[in-house]
């Protein structure tokens, strides 16, 4: 302790020298930190701050772990333990004490996955699949290069490759090849014409696929739609907000499945029959319109949330009201609003099984569909299907939740101290 | 690299011609009168310190140069441009008239370096390398290129207006509007600041300034006004400004602020 010296301080072990008496305080190094204490840190610590904080967090975490007790074990057994796994058709399921028959989603899988697809031509619905994800992956994928091409490629090549594959080669394309093969009087080339990716009907199109399409229009529809009627609403001209003020207002007060029955009952009234959308695509674009207004909505939120400052600044530089809202208030405004973002996703995610209502053929149709073939019937067999469906909706849901969560920490990089 | 002219300021100042008139201007807030008919003429080059206590419409009356606040009588012309309604016009003023903020209002989601790039991409079409270059020009100017790469928030007060009168700067402006640009810093960074300030009067830029820095006011302004209710009360150069104020509310609040 010869640093310290310093008569009559609350410094301990000063040593005074007797020929010097220094009025003065002075440290001339930082003492060393000190180990934490023992329940800051470390299991313990974690405990008493997150579980038994309080008599009342304590007596809540008694109670859960009581509830886990007396439950987990008949889940882990019902779900695992006591399931059939593998059988060739209900009887194992039918027998008394038998969990889950995972037997059946597996035996359903393929229904599950393309509903009524003609089962030889499903390798168009998994290459559709695989094109999507991987231009989605690519995309989402934070440091990816080229996203601009990216979004070229999903916004505008992709739905094009996707009818085709899906739908069936279009009636132009397929004149035109019919047309060159008679040019050139190939005949190889005619029995393509008239062969290559023959064309299945949207009502044989059901599951998995069916809910991603709507889901990913939802999705990629609402957001840039939603940020037009926000801007809309918030904008100085008259008309415009009025127009977008009506829109939000109206599709917003009423629920979606109104707005899906009046998307497929009204909308072929306002056009000519020959232009009447497909079945499909009707409640597509009342989901999408329904996604979009709430959407406006969070994306306002988000607009009114940037400070005036922020608009100050970029119109004093001199820029047109169009590459501020790009470049300096959206991407503000949308960071801020992420949350209620995905939460609009999330939400149109798990509605799009609203569209059965209307004749569509979704994954929780095919579901609820499939548990009524009289070979699987079972005690257990509805309850299976719908674990199953739980955990495929759970994943996605989580799965945006956590991405969403991973993008907000990248984006507010830097904006805090 | 013609671009950078190597000056803060792109051309010499002419002493012909007017950076800024304003003949007769009137704003209300509501039935609040604010400007109650502005005469102001600034030439080119000219440095002009606004003085006035709060709410006297000092702000105002700056906002009012480059359209952030509109006035509802009067003319305003700007570099031989004259104020309307019209978009277009209104964007040519505010390339030609740089403004610094109280609170620097830098946009926290890009870069410093992309801060000062963005307006001359997107506005004058500059390429992204000539911007750059300018850019770092600017930001040795103002002494701070070590911290292009960094975001706004992770800089001080004074290092953040400074970026901010860089920022302005890229656009080579023609003038330049200082809106109470050392207040919302702590005081031992109002000196960088003021320091960039008058190198820039220095070199020849027009530059109207609403602050409370007299010792400013006093080593650079050409002319020093003061405003009270909405009115250009006085208005001298400097030197007889401070040291014989003519109107009783000039005494009053010099001596107000001046201990």
């Amino acid at each position: 302790m010869n640093d310290i010296a310093s008569p009559g301080s609350s410094v301990r072990q000063v040593s005074v020298r007797q020929d010097i008496v220094p009025r003065t305080f002075v440290r001339s190094q930082v003492s060393p930190d000190l180990p934490p204490p023992l329940a800051v840190g470390g299991v313990i610590g974690w405990m008493r701050d997150n579980l038994f904080s309080s008599v009342f967090t304590s007596i809540l975490t008694l109670l859960s772990l009581l509830f886990l007790y007396l439950h987990t074990p008949d889940l882990v057994r019902w779900l695992f333990i006591d399931a059939i796994w593998s059988a060739p058709d209900g009887d194992a399921c039918r027998a008394p004490g038998a969990g889950a028959c995972w037997a059946y989603v597996n035996a359903k899988l393929e229904f599950f996955a393309y509903g009524s697809y003609p089962r030889d031509m499903v390798w168009r619905v998994d290459l559709t699949l695989l094109i999507g994800a991987g231009l989605a992956a690519w995309l989402l994928w934070p440091s990816a290069k080229h996203k601009a091409a990216a979004l070229v490629l999903f916004l505008v090549v992709y739905p094009v490759i996707a009818f085709h594959l899906l739908h069936g080669l279009g009636p132009g394309l397929r004149a035109t090849l019919s047309w060159l093969a008679d040019l050139f009087g190939s005949k190889p080339l005619a029995d393509v014409a008239a062969n290559t990716l023959p064309v299945v009907g949207t009502n044989l199109w059901g599951g998995v696929f069916v809910s991603l399409l709507v889901a990913t229009v939802g999705i990629v529809v609402s957001l840039p739609l939603g940020v037009l009627l926000a801007l809309g609403r918030r904008s100085k001209a008259p008309v415009a907000r009025f127009l977008c003020v009506m829109l939000i207002e109206i599709v917003r007060g009423v629920p979606l499945i109104t707005v899906l029955f009046m998307a497929n009952t009204m909308l072929p009234l306002f056009v000519p029959e020959q232009w009447s959308p497909d079945r499909l695509m009707r409640p597509l674009i009342g989901v999408a319109l329904f996604a979009s207004v709430y959407m406006a909505e969070v994306v306002r939120g988000g607009l009114q949330a940037v400070p005036k400052g922020q608009f100050e600044g970029a119109m004093a530089l001199g820029m047109s009201w169009w590459s501020m809202m790009r470049q300096i208030i959206l991407p503000q405004a949308l960071t801020i609003v992420i949350p209620g973002v995905v939460n609009s996703f999330i939400a149109l995610f798990k509605d799009t099984t609203l569209v059965a209502i209307v004749g569509i053929f979704d994954f929780l149709r095919a579901v609820d569909t499939a548990r009524l073939d009289p070979v699987w019937a079972g005690p257990t067999s509805s309850a299976t299907g719908y674990v199953f469906a739980a955990t495929f909706y759970f994943v996605f849901c989580f799965g945006m939740s956590r991405y969403s969560m991973m993008m907000e920490r990248r984006l507010t990089r830097g904006r805090s101290h | 690299m013609t671009a950078q002219a190597s000056s803060l300021q792109a051309a010499a100042p002419a002493l012909d011609g007017l950076a800024i008139e304003m003949c007769d201007v009137h704003k209300w807030y509501g039935k609040f009168h604010v400007l109650k008919g502005i005469d102001l003429e600034v030439a080119r080059g000219e440095r002009i310190v606004i003085c006035g206590p709060s709410g006297s419409g000092k702000s105002t009356l700056i906002r009012c140069i480059n359209r952030l606040e509109t006035h509802q009588r009067g003319r305003i012309v700007v570099n031989g441009i004259e104020l309307t309604d019209d978009t277009k016009r209104i964007e040519e003023i505010r390339r030609d008239a740089g403004m610094v903020f109280q609170h620097f209002n830098l946009f926290p989601h890009l870069t410093v370096l992309e801060n000062c790039t963005l307006s001359p991409i997107w506005t004058l079409r500059m390429p992204q390398k000539e911007a750059e270059a300018r850019a770092m020009h600017f930001l040795e100017r103002v002494r701070i290129p070590e911290q292009a790469h960094k975001y706004p928030l992770q800089l001080s007060g004074g290092q953040q207006q400074r970026v901010a009168i860089a920022r302005a700067l890229c656009m080579s402006p023609k003038v330049m509007l200082f809106d109470e640009p050392t207040s919302a810093l702590d005081p031992e960074m109002v000196k960088e600041v003021l320091d960039t300030m008058v190198e820039l009067a220095k070199e020849g830029m027009t530059m109207i300034c609403v602050t409370h820095e007299m010792g400013f006011a006093r080593e650079v302004a050409d002319r020093v006004a003061f405003i009270d209710r909405g009115e250009i009360v006085e208005i001298n150069t400097p030197e007889p400004f401070f040291a014989s104020p003519q109107h009783e509310r000039t005494k009053l609040f010099l001596s107000q602020i001046l201990r």
